[in-house]
């Protein structure tokens, strides 16, 4: 990485950075991870910047967090040729690419409001992974666009107070913020 | 026939579904073999929609195994009232039962309930999505009447949300049958059952008109077209309309056709067909307890 592209991307101390994103893709990456700024998390987005193998790439850096396997097995869906750094103190101690899995579990949420997955039940969202979307495993419903707008609501905010806030005391000032309690819905 | 629960027709390999059929066919022609045969075993049944004639079936068909029922009774006089999980439930009232048939609205619910139970379970319908024991009847009705010989078959109505059609669709592509599919454009079948139909390489067509089609059928299977599918009255029945069959409209068909309606019909078919020597309905649903009957003696471990 050029010095340039450095002084766009600080470098982190402990935490994620996802590289070869593809570009466009950083937001749903995001999305799929649940931030949404909200969370408090220091996080730097370099969109559109130059690769080697890929033309253009999007870097998404997150001080403070590491990611489930569950959500690195999303993020392949969106961002195929991802690679993830794992950074403590400065050091990348890890880094593997993302893999395509058979199976995705928890993360996502299945649309179709008539699930078993989405009741008050003790059972995660488990999605088969098809060429072109993935599929329900337990109500069949398929999710091709959009993907990342399927982030699970319930783990989307990591803090209760962030949530109380967001809902409780912004709600009647400003209307708009309930809808991030949804997700990003970014056309891709 | 190696398997725990019966959620879906799809989990079934055409040896599984022969083998059912099979013992179906064994049990119907010789009932009284099988009289006794399950004698002290208790099928637990949680019906947590209204389906009389579903629960009727399994209660008959346990209960000509020899064995009895013990029944949760309508949801609203049950725990489930009081917001108990269906995960719950189905772990408490498997200690009473040796096995248990679940009916339920939401999709998936059988197969999330079967993976907290040791008991076999068997799907009796779980919202829009599978109904295997319906399937299995279906598949027995067909195979009595047309055979799975070069079958082909017409299956007209609601292809959209109709659940039976959907099952059915899929357990005809290990027969290699020809499908075709009839209804309103704005009922066609779920990118969902697309996706399986093509997968498992299935011969299906789509039409909008049963007349293009009538006189190359072995089967017709038909479903009810719900009113509350459509924006306004008018138009439901301007279209339902053209998905009705009477008498005068089969005399354009094989002589041998079989047509089949997983009932309750509506006015979908003519009370004139009822006559005909094509009407199979009503054997279709009595088929419902030999089925239902080799089902449960398979899951209670009845190979000898
Ligand atoms: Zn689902």
């Amino acid at each position: 990485m050029s010095s340039d592209q450095e002084l766009r991307v600080s470098k982190i101390q402990s935490g994620t950075v996802i590289d070869h994103i593809s570009a466009g893709q950083a937001l749903n990456v995001l999305a799929i991870i649940g931030i949404d700024g909200t969370g408090g998390e220091e996080v730097s987005v370099a969109m559109n910047m130059p690769s080697d193998r890929l033309g253009k790439k999007d870097i998404v850096k997150v001080e403070g967090r590491e990611l489930s396997q569950n959500e690195m097995d999303v993020l392949s869906l969106i961002a195929p040729a991802a690679t993830i750094n794992i950074v403590r103190n400065y050091e990348v101690v890890g880094k593997h690419p993302v893999e395509r899995p058979a199976v995705v579990t928890g993360v996502l949420e299945c649309p179709n409001r008539h699930c078993i997955t989405t009741k008050n039940e003790p059972v995660d969202s488990e999605f088969e992974v098809l060429d072109d979307g993935v599929r329900c495993a337990y109500c069949d419903t398929i999710i091709r666009e959009e993907i990342a707008a399927h982030r699970k609501s319930d783990t989307f905010r990591h803090s209760g107070a962030a949530r109380l806030f967001g809902q409780v005391l912004l709600k009647p000032f400003c209307p708009w913020v309930v809808r991030r309690g949804y997700g990003l819905r970014l056309d891709r | 026939m190696r398997q725990d629960h019966i959620i879906s027709a799809k989990q079934l390999s055409r040896e599984d579904i022969e083998e059912v059929l099979d013992r179906a066919g064994e049990i119907a022609a010789d009932p009284s073999s099988f009289q006794g045969r399950h004698e002290g075993s208790l099928l637990g049944l949680l019906f947590f929609e209204p389906s009389t004639r579903t629960k009727m079936s399994f209660s008959a068909a346990m209960k000509r195994l020899g064995g009895d029922i013990v029944d949760m009774g309508t949801v609203e006089s049950s725990s489930v009232k009081k917001g108990e999980s269906l995960a719950d439930t189905v772990r408490v009232v498997e200690g009473y039962a040796d096995a248990l048939v679940l009916r339920h609205p939401s999709e998936g619910s059988a197969k999330m309930a079967s993976e907290f139970v040791a008991v076999p379970l068997i799907n009796a319908g779980d919202g829009a999505g599978q109904h295997p024991t319906q399937t299995l009847l279906d598949l027995y009705t067909i195979r009595e009447n047309a055979g799975f010989e070069d079958l082909t078959i017409g299956i007209m109505g609601d292809l959209k949300y109709g659940r039976t059609v959907h099952s059915l669709a899929h357990a005809l592509t290990v027969f290699d049958a020809r499908q075709h599919f009839i209804s309103p454009e704005s009922l066609q079948l779920p990118r969902s059952v697309r996706y399986d139909l093509h997968e498992a390489g299935a011969d299906v067509r789509e039409h909008t008109e049963l007349d293009e089609v009538l006189p190359e059928l072995d089967v017709l299977y038909v479903t009810r077209i719900q009113e509350e599918r459509f924006p306004d009255e008018s138009e439901y029945h301007e279209v339902a309309g053209e998905y009705q069959i009477d008498a005068s409209t089969l005399s354009a068909a094989n002589d041998d056709l079989t047509v089949m309606h997983p009932l309750p019909r509506v006015d979908e078919i003519d009370h004139d067909v009822d006559g005909t020597s094509a009407a199979k309905y009503f054997d279709q649903a009595h088929n419902g307890v030999p089925v239902r009957m080799a089902l449960l003696d398979m899951v209670l471990g009845g190979d000898r």
